[in-house]
């Protein structure tokens, strides 16, 4: 009974994209973004999705997100179709998108609505805890540093709980210190949280570092080339012979039609 | 240095895009310099009225087409202590106020309502393009056949001045909407409403402050026009008398306390917009 009672909350977080295509019309023709995607992400999984740029990785994301249609086929989180943007879904973006006008602790109000003044005050402190900005509740995001601000667009998205949360390059603009950083912190929140993650990034070893599984994306039209599983522990060690060996997979799964150029080592 | 410079990234980033870089506008930013910023900011002026008072001792300017600023200023204190200017003065600032007040009241919820809506932007956006380049002097028949000859036609006349600035600057701010923010407000199911008061209008407010303060510039230089309907005081009437009697040292007053009360509403607007928009960071010159 318990075990039933699980498996049907399991699947009520379950994302299951596609089979789908997406094309975008343009003046000088069309472009098919997208060609026959299937992804099937079970709650509570973590995905990382690389690509190059241009393959559609973040298309794929936005379609998930709502933000897109699809040309047909469809999105289901829990069994139910997307239709549109929805906050069983929270979204991160390459840049912070922080109102600039509103005070951090505003910031993340902003995605809250319908309810007590004092249940707003408490989520919002909860989740500064989360990104660990307790002192930052009155901050204007221009007091911010790029990878503070970054912190507070993931509790603004975390703070209505979604089921899934999509993130698009969100390490992105950030240095490489921050974004190991904000890599370990993510990591921190999804096992404190549990909440299913899809990751969109064209940084091989950020996809391996986060997800359960890597999904290799190739472009004109983007399709999933193939989906590595990584069964390392965490938190994984970027220099472990391991990891090496499953970058070098990755590293290949790009580069099929020639032999690689050179010898990839760190 | 430098680890004083690392601390303090983020407030000196902003203070250098503020700013513009450069030992110059560092060192203009010192306490000290103050009084160095203030008499930079009157040399150029305080040059020319210089040069054109001695071009007057010298004799090159003849005093009826130009008096010399001595002259200018003893008509000043002449009409200060008779109490005509600031009559005059009080009368016009009435009239610009009452004019922009209006402006501001149809020509901001309108701008907005444009900014919002399609339809609507459709609607009027011939009728505001073609009205838009008509001088408000144009509109003085129409205003005294309709107004007659009283306060409210030389108000319209302001108002007419002042609105289009107004209007044109809160449809642009509302129109410059983060398409970012927008996402965002998409994603998180934000209602109309909320979307409107705390992601359009903050974003719009530079442009609606800049609407004001041209609005209100337009409304100062549209006064003088407004005052050729049989007025019998204001500056702008102060000018068209004294030119009459040839009196040019009064008619450089009545410009220049325009040109002052310019200024100084600027400044008071200014200082709002400083107050209200403290987030935005911007390129102020180097």
């Amino acid at each position: 009974m318990a075990a039933s009672a699980a498996a049907s909350a399991a699947r009520a977080d379950d994302l299951l994209v596609g089979p789908l295509s997406k094309t975008f019309t343009l003046k000088t023709g069309s472009v098919q973004a997208l060609s026959d995607i299937r992804l099937d992400v079970p709650g509570g999984r973590f995905i990382s999705i690389v690509g190059s740029s241009g393959c559609g990785k973040s298309t794929l994301l936005r379609i998930i997100a709502g933000l897109e249609t699809s040309d047909g086929g469809a999105v289901t989180l829990g069994g139910r179709p997307v239709a549109g943007p929805g906050l069983d879904r929270g979204v991160i973006f390459q840049e912070h998108r922080l109102l600039p006008w509103l005070t951090v602790e505003q910031n993340i109000a902003f995605a809250l609505k319908n309810l007590p003044k004092a249940e707003i005050a408490r989520r919002v402190r909860e989740h500064l805890e989360l990104v660990g900005l307790d002192g930052f509740a009155n901050a204007h995001p221009h007091q911010l540093s790029g990878g503070m601000a970054q912190r507070v667009a993931i509790a603004r998205a975390l703070v209505n709980r979604p089921r899934v949360l999509l993130l698009d390059e969100p390490f992105g603009a950030l240095d490489a210190l921050t974004r190991i950083q904000m890599q370990q912190e993510i990591l921190r929140i999804w096992q404190a949280q549990r909440t299913t993650m899809v990751l969109v990034t064209h940084d091989i070893d950020e996809a391996i570092f986060l997800g359960d599984e890597v999904v290799v994306m190739s472009s004109r039209p983007g399709t999933i080339k193939t989906v590595l599983p990584v069964r390392l522990p965490r938190p994984r060690d970027r220099s472990s012979p391991d990891f090496i060996t499953l970058r070098k997979d990755i590293h290949r799964e790009f580069f099929t039609a020639a032999e690689l150029p050179f010898a990839y080592e760190i | 240095m430098t680890g004083g410079l690392a601390a303090e990234a983020p407030s000196a980033r902003r203070a250098g895009q503020q700013t513009g870089s450069g030992a110059a506008v560092a060192a203009l930013r010192s306490p000290l310099a103050g009084l160095g910023r203030l008499a930079l900011y009157l040399a150029l002026p305080a040059a020319l009225v210089a040069a054109w008072q001695t071009a007057y001792e010298l004799g090159y300017i003849r005093p009826i087409l130009l008096p010399p600023p001595t002259k200018v200023a003893g008509a000043f204190v002449e009409l200060a202590v008779s109490g005509d200017l600031f009559r005059h003065l009080g009368v016009s600032l009435l009239r610009v106020l009452e004019g922009f007040a209006i402006a501001v009241l149809i020509g901001l919820p309108l701008g907005i309502g444009i900014g919002l809506s399609r339809l609507l932007d459709r609607l009027t956006d011939l009728i505001i393009q073609l009205t838009k380049p008509i001088p408000p002097i144009a509109w003085i028949p129409l205003a005294i056949l309709w107004f007659g000859i009283g306060e409210a036609g030389k108000v319209y006349i302001i108002f007419l001045g002042a609105i289009f600035p107004i209007l044109v600057n809160t449809i642009d701010g509302i129109r410059q909407t983060d398409h970012r923010h927008v996402e965002l407000a998409r994603v998180l199911e934000v209602t109309r409403g909320r979307f409107i008061r705390q992601v359009v209008l903050p974003g719009a407010l530079p442009n609606i402050m800049t609407g004001l303060r041209v609005g209100l510039m337009v409304a100062w230089i549209c006064v003088v026009a407004a005052e050729l309907i049989a007025a019998s005081s204001g500056l702008g009437y102060l000018i068209t008398d004294a030119r009459q009697m040839s009196q040019t040292d009064q008619v450089l007053v009545g410009m220049i306390t325009i040109g002052a009360m310019g200024k100084l509403l600027d400044v008071v607007l200014r200082a709002a917009e400083r107050r209200l928009v403290t987030w935005k960071s911007t390129f102020s010159g180097r």
